[in-house]
């Protein structure tokens, strides 16, 4: 049942996702590869779209993956489900648990979470570029692009180039841009 | 029903033009909420970014929510919650209903075979932000090293461990730490 499993999935990336925006990658993909919703491939292409629309990019994944799997019924389930949670526990803090950010077991909780998910998300992308650069035989078996690998070499180098040189951070919607008018040259032609 | 309304169309234009979501907004609501409409006091503001930061969810999300509650109780959280996530909803879905026939253009499949390349970059990137403003100590700093490697071990050889399991793990070894330490740390209060 579609439906209840789409309620079920983001009600549970929506439970986990602390820290912010790129907190609920790592959940959101191993929810929909477990339910064969996505192809890896296509977990990369929704959190580029998701940068570059509006909304925070956990919402606008759920929205995608409910409406290819269930129309805009399964959108609205799977968006519904994914901020509920953040939603009740919000209300709950302003009406019950005023005193929980104070309290020092809650606070011990919140210092183990942190960092253990900045871990996760960090492995979430190193294991994208690795993938994207080892594993391109078919079926993502061992394969080296020495294309990928450049590429994506090139693409960093100018990145973290532009920032120390413009002296500001380079936006994600300019670098997914930037790499997108260079897939097509290099990918595309 | 007016106050409900207005709830609704203000957290819409912050849904519709805050991109990537995250801190960006942050700026955004203090703007409209705090100087504009004065809904909530700038203590206030803090206050909620803190509870934002220590709950699950967006921070876009968590704002709304506050910010509507306080306002007009259960229903003014649930329009103003509506009203942020809509327009990414609608934008969204109709996106969904093109892209994958879109993806089968060569050009567009190029373009998004060098987008793979920039996402895992920023993902990274992101990650190295959040590492540099973590408040670090020995348990901190290991907690991430390790929640990092253990995910990676399990990406490279196939072993299907749900992520959430690292952070409950990681959530029982900080609380029982907080246990042991707790004579040495007079500075601590209840």
């Amino acid at each position: 049942m579609i439906f209840l499993e789409l309620l079920l999935g983001f009600l549970r990336v929506g439970f986990f996702a602390f820290g912010g925006a790129y907190a609920a990658i790592p959940f959101i993909r191993e929810v929909v590869l477990s339910y064969g919703w996505l192809t890896d491939d296509m977990v990369t292409y929704i959190v580029a779209v998701s940068e570059s629309t509006p909304g925070p990019v956990m919402v606008n994944m759920a929205t995608y993956v409910g409406a290819t799997k269930g129309g805009i019924l399964g959108a609205a389930i799977a968006t519904f489900a994914v901020v509920l949670p953040a939603f009740i526990i919000i209300l709950l803090i302003m009406v019950i648990f005023k005193r929980l950010l104070n309290n020092r077991y809650f606070k011990a909780i919140l210092s183990g979470l942190q960092p253990a998910i900045i871990g996760i998300i960090a492995a979430t992308g190193v294991y994208m570029i690795y993938k994207n650069v080892f594993l391109t035989g078919k079926n993502a078996s061992f394969g080296f692009s020495i294309k990928n690998a450049l590429f994506t070499a090139v693409l960093a180098s100018a990145f973290f180039a532009a920032r120390k040189l413009g002296k500001k951070s380079v936006s994600p919607i300019l670098l997914i841009v930037v790499s997108a008018v260079a897939g097509v040259f290099v990918y595309g032609l | 029903m007016a106050e409900l309304f207005e709830l609704f169309i203000t957290f819409f234009k912050i849904g519709l033009f805050t991109f990537g979501g995250g801190y960006a907004m942050i700026s955004i609501i203090k703007d409209t909420c705090v100087q504009k409409k004065k809904w909530i006091t700038d203590e206030e503001m803090v206050n909620m970014t803190v509870v934002a930061e220590s709950t699950p969810g967006p921070i876009a999300i968590n704002c709304s929510t506050y910010v509507g509650f306080k306002k007009k109780g259960i229903s003014g959280a649930v329009a103003s919650t509506l009203g942020v996530i809509l327009p990414s909803f609608i934008i969204i879905f109709i996106i969904s209903l093109f892209l994958d026939n879109f993806l089968e253009i060569k050009i567009v499949a190029g373009a998004f075979a060098g987008i793979k390349a920039a996402v895992g970059i920023l993902i990274v990137d992101a990650t190295l932000k959040m590492f540099k403003k973590l408040k670090k100590n020995t348990l901190t700093v290991i907690l991430a090293l390790a929640a990092f490697a253990a995910l990676i071990v399990f990406d490279i050889f196939a072993i299907h461990v749900s992520s959430i399991v690292i952070l409950v793990c990681a959530a029982i070894v900080a609380l029982a730490l907080s246990f042991v330490k707790k004579p040495g740390k007079a500075g601590e209060g209840k």
